[in-house]
Order: C-alpha cells, then structure tokens, then sequence
C-alpha cells in the first residue's frame, strides 16, 4: 500500500520586491484586481517535477545538499505548502518533526504548552492528559515541567517538543534534521523511539544530513539534486552516488580555488614572503600529480602522489640538498625529509633538470594540506625555499582521526564476530 | 466559493484551539507583572482619568446630556472607549499577528486564520473583564442600572464580528503589504474621532451640519458605539435601524475579510 505519493510535484516559490509589491497593490487598488497583478520579480524553482511513492510501514530517507528541496518537499507533504504543480497525498495522519517546539510560548509552563502544543499537533485535550506523564517523562523533564519555557535550555526545548510530536501517534512521520541539537544520550533515545515507529508499520520520512543514521534506519533513500530527484533506491547504493557526487564538487571548488590563489599571488609580495634564497638553483615551477600523471589536487588517502619540480640550476653547483615536507592545516609537519637526511651525497646539478618525489601512497587523513619544497646547501644556506605555496586536499568517506594514516588491517580471532555493513 | 465554506466550516473545529490560544494569551500577558489580571482594569480605567480631566475638566462638556457634570461625562466616554480599546488594539495586534507567530505557520501545519481570532477574542476578554468598571460606575454617579442593559451582548456580538471580518483583512494584507501597518495605525486615530465616542451624536455641531451627519452615519462604528451609550448611559433601547443595517454589514465584511485571507492563504506561509 502507499502511504506517500508524491506525483510529479513543482514548486515555484515568488519574491517580491517592496517596491514592486507597493506598485502593484497601488495598481491593484485602481483597478480591482489585487490578485492577478502580483507579479513576482524573481522565481526560485525548489523543486522540479519530482515523483515519488513511500510503501506503507517503511522509512523513507531523503539526502541531498542544502537547498536541494528537501524541506521544500517535506512541508509538502506536511500540509504546510501546498505545490504549484501536482498532487500529493498522504493516508492518515502526518505529523511532522520539522521544528521542534515550534509553537511554544516562552512566558507559560511546559505543562500549558505540552497542552497547547498538543492541540495543536491535533491531539484532544483527554488524550494528552492520558499520556501527559509519558510526555514528561521521555523529555526527562519531570523537575521543570512547572517552569516557563523560556527558562528552559535549547535541549530541555527540543526535548520536550520531540516528545510532544511523537506522542501525538501518527501514522506518517515526517522528521527533518531535527536531532541534530540533542545530547549524547538524547539523539540514541529518539532513534529508538524512530525505530519503534518502523516496527508498527508506520511510515517515516526522513531527511537528514547524518548518512550513517540514514542508511542504518532507512529502507530506501531518494537523493534530491537541485529540486529534482537524482537517484531513488537502496541506501547504500544511493548514499555512495551522493558521496562520490559531492567529493567531485568538493573538487572542483578546490580546484578553481587554487587556480584564483595561483592567479593572484604569482609574483607579488605575498609570494615573495613565502619564497627565498638566492636562486643559485631555482625552482621554476612545482606540480602535483597523480601516479599515472595527471595534475590534480584532490587525492583520497590510497592515492599515490607525484611532486615534480622543475628546477634550474645557473652554473654548475656540487652542493645541494632537495627537500619537500607536508603541513596540515594546523601547521603541524606531518612529514618531512630530504635528499641529505637521506644519504644521498650531491654530485653534481646544471641547467634545466627535473625532480620527482613519489609517494605511493599518501595514508593522511581528510583535509587540506601545505607543501614546503626547498633546494639548499648542506648546511641550510637557501637557494631556493617556497614555504606553504602549494596545497592539495584529501577527501574520503573515511572518518578517521589524527595526522597519518598507518597502513593497516584488522584482525580477531574466532571468538569475536562482526558483521559487515 | 464551496472551499470557502468548507474552511470556514474548519475554522468551527478550531474552537478548541482557539479557546487555549486565548487562554494563552491571556495568562502569557501579565505573566511576571505585579498586579496582574488587575492591569485589564487598570489600563483603561488610567485612560478614562486621562480623558476625564482634558475633555471634561479642561474642556467643560457643553452638551445638556451631562447637565454641566464632568463625572457624568465621564462614565459617558467610558462607554465608548472601552470598545474601542477592544477595537483597535485588535486591529494593531493582528497586524502583526501572522508575522509575530510565523514559525507556527512556517513549521507545523497550523490553520493561520485561528491567530487574528484569537487576537480579537482574546482583546474581547480583557474588554468584558473592564466593564464592571463601568457597572460600579453608574451607581456612583447617582444613575440606575436599566434592563437595557440586557441588550448590550446584542451589541458586543455585532462589533465581534465586524473586528473579525476588518483583523481577518488586515492580518493577510500586512504581509504582502507591510505598510498596512503605518497606515492602519493613523486610520485608527482618525476613526476614533470619527466615530461619537468622544462626543455623542446629538452634539449640536453635528446635527447642524448635513455633511458631518451623513459622514458620521456612514460609519459603522457609530452605530455600534450609540448600541454602547444608549444601553449603558441613556437607559434606550439601542438604534435598531442602525446597528441592524451595521450588523449585515458586518457580515459582510466578515465575508470579505475571510474571502481575502482564504485567497493568500497559500502565500502567508512563504511571506512571514
């Protein structure tokens, strides 16, 4: 059975100047059409012509970046907007976890405005007198329940509002990002009560920024990309497409970035501040690539890097030294070396050569990283220092922490289970 | 015009909710204040000694009705006041209503037209609970209570659904047109003195001048205002003819306001 279809919805939100508004309802006061005239000057298509059915009894998650028509969406299947084009319609009752506590009044106590709000949600007055206690006693807020709300913190606020909405016992949940300000213990205590839900056979619509709790609660993910439905299917899969989607975005905005930095600093002051020596050897131009040689500077952690120096050497120099060290975006090195350090014994440099430093594997962790190339004496006389002048970036779904990522695996004996995701 | 009526019809169910949004309201409005409920006397009773002292001290009343007494006077304007307070602090709360409680109306499915009645209901409560300052008034001043005085719901009622109909209107214009809200406030101050509340209909300079009657009877306030005086000061009945053609006019009006807010409905909520 469906218990959400969504059929071929567009919605078309309209912004109105002040000064255009006036216009028109002058014009509209003269010539009695006050509907008619309002004219939007600019139109905001959240969402472009998308379709979808949630089956009864299961949890719907939908992702996507901000401003993709997530909550546009689920305010439309709340009830609250109502689409410019198509249908939606909805079997039993929806309530909706879109704010929450959205209508409490500050100056009155909790116990009026769980009455109040419980009204409002479409509970009658015996039933949240039935399951008031309950209330009370899921938001943990038994002590303060006298209490103006205002008094109350932004948890003890959510809390309580959470509480309400779940009790008001729909048959349609929506939830919109709205766990993100509960505590530790909180947050696991909603989810179960979600879960709950998903026992009984209700549905859930789920839109959230939190992948993992999606993909652990939800048995079907739509991922939503500029007001129009990308992919809908199982989380998983889905999840992964958006991840990849955004890592590439994320890429590219990296990219361009470092292009505009490039195209601003090139010979100014900033880069001479960056960069000294004399140039006895000087390092003409440093690029960063890939293991197959492409010029890129976004890498995942298992990606092998390439820096290649082109360097020139004016006269024919027996001293030298040529060194690369990586820096977070802390500052902290987390690598560094040379050609001395290394026992490499100079010989001899002259003209236009090029050096190459292969990493085979990068094994750092997401983020920005700075890069330190150098060319100077044994004993540090500089000939050529750039100081933190290039960077790369290191993206991956992996949310491990420190500086380096030692390789690694992991290994139990039989006593010990895990399951895989 | 058929989903009109259907939303009207819902806006019955709401009674509830409108019954605890009032509640509300009220107990949110002293809430934290010393004198509390105490306030809705006060305030306009502070307001009376105000206009008792300037129009009744300072301008002596002229008219023979007060027989020369400023006190009698006052209990006169008294009649007329406090329904205009109800009146017009109606009208600047639901002028803002909408946009004040736009999160009810943004984040959960919440019908809006609940809020500007409950603005006009709630400013009624306070209006009933400033009364019996004018009831303990009249034997004071050496006047009886009448039986007229039972006719004063029939009044009550009819300005109910004429401020309906007008904060309906207002509270959906003003958020497309956030002017509204100047303008209404220097309309409520002319209307005021539009209106005979000040002043009782039978002054002099009005009925002598045919253009300031015509204008003065035009108004519905007027009608609803001579309802107040003639039941409470007067001891008559109140002016059928006009507050009847007052009354259907304010159906009207309740009409329209409703009509009005029932088409930008869809809009508020992407507004506030």
């Amino acid at each position: 059975m469906i218990s959400i279809d969504v059929d071929n919805v567009t919605q078309i939100y309209q912004k109105y100047s002040a000064r255009h508004r006036f216009k028109t309802f002058k014009s509209a006061l003269m010539r009695g059409d006050i509907f008619k005239s309002l004219r939007p000057d600019e139109r905001v298509n959240a969402l472009k012509n998308v379709s979808l059915k949630v089956e009864k009894g299961t949890a719907f998650g939908v992702i996507g970046e901000n401003g993709s028509g997530k909550s546009t969406l689920l305010k439309i299947v709340a009830g609250i907007a109502k689409p410019t084009y198509g249908k939606v319609s909805v079997k039993g009752k929806v309530s909706a976890l879109i704010e929450l506590g959205a209508g409490f009044h500050p100056e009155i106590s909790g116990r009026e405005n769980v009455y109040i709000n419980g009204i409002m949600l479409g509970l009658s007055k015996k039933e949240i007198h039935r399951k008031f206690d309950e209330i009370v006693k899921f938001a943990e807020l038994e002590d303060f329940i006298d209490a103006p709300v205002k008094t109350y913190s932004s948890g003890m606020y959510m809390r309580l509002g959470f509480s309400i909405a779940i009790n008001v016992n729909p048959e349609v949940l929506l939830v919109d990002e709205v766990l993100a300000v509960g505590d530790a213990s909180f947050v696991p205590k909603c989810l179960d009560r979600i879960n709950d839900f998903r026992r009984r056979k209700k549905t859930i619509l789920f839109v959230s920024h939190d992948l993992t709790t999606v993909e652990r609660i939800c048995d079907k993910v739509a991922w939503f990309k500029e007001g129009k439905v990308e992919t809908i299917g199982e989380p998983k899969r889905v999840i992964d497409a958006y991840l990849q989607d955004i890592t590439e975005k994320k890429e590219e905005d990296f990219e361009a970035e470092q292009k505009e930095v490039k195209e601003k600093e090139s010979g100014e002051k900033e880069r001479r501040e960056n960069r000294w020596g004399k140039r006895e050897i000087e390092i003409k131009k440093v690029q960063l690539k890939d293991l197959q040689g492409k010029v890129k500077s976004v890498y995942s952690p298992q990606e092998g890097m390439i820096i290649e120096m082109d360097v020139e050497a004016r006269s024919r120099i027996k001293d030298f030294v040529f060194g690369v060290g990586i820096y977070n975006s802390q500052g902290i090195c987390c690598y560094g070396t040379n050609t001395y350090i290394e026992d490499m014994i100079p010989v001899s440099i002259e003209g236009k050569e090029k050096v190459l430093f292969k990493i085979k594997k990068l094994n750092l962790i997401n983020g920005t990283y700075y890069m330190d190339v150098a060319t100077h004496k044994r004993n540090g006389y500089p000939y050529d220092y750039h100081r933190n002048l290039y960077s790369f970036m290191i993206s991956s779904r992996g949310k491990d922490m420190g500086i380096v990522r030692p390789p690694h695996t992991w290994e139990f004996t039989s006593g010990i289970k895990f399951k895989n995701p | 015009m058929k989903e009109l009526l259907k939303n009207l019809r819902e806006l019955f169910k709401y009674r509830v909710l409108i019954q605890n949004l009032v509640n509300r309201e009220l107990k949110a409005r002293y809430r934290g204040t010393v004198l509390g409920f105490l306030w809705s006397f006060l305030n306009p009773f502070l307001l009376m000694i105000v206009y008792t002292i300037v129009f009744g001290f300072i301008i002596q009343p002229r008219d023979p009705a007060f027989g020369g007494n400023p006190w009698m006077y006052a209990l006169f304007l008294f009649c007329g006041v406090l329904p205009w307070v109800w009146f017009s602090s109606s009208q600047l709360e639901s002028a803002n209503v909408l946009i004040v409680q736009g999160n009810l109306i943004k984040k959960i499915l919440f019908p809006s037209e609940v809020l500007p009645v409950v603005v006009v209901t709630s400013n009624l409560v306070h209006f009933l609970l400033g009364l019996p300052i004018v009831f303990i008034f009249i034997p004071i001043l050496g006047k009886g209570y009448t039986s007229y005085l039972l006719f004063l719901p029939l009044v009550i009622m009819v300005q109910f659904i004429f401020s309906l109909g007008f904060s309906l209107m207002i509270s959906s214009l003003t958020v497309h047109f956030r002017d509204i809200k100047d303008i209404l406030a220097n309309l409520l101050t002319f209307w005021f003195f539009a209106s005979p509340i000040v002043y009782p209909v039978t002054f002099q300079t009005i009925q002598q001048s045919t253009i300031l009657k015509t204008f003065l009877y035009l108004n519905p306030m007027t009608h609803i205002m001579r309802g107040y005086q003639n039941c409470i000061f007067f001891g008559t009945y109140p002016p059928w003819k006009g507050l009847g053609v007052t009354f259907l006019v304010s159906l009207v009006l309740f009409f329209i306001g409703y009509y009005i807010f029932d088409r930008l409905r869809e809009s508020i909520p992407e507004e506030v």
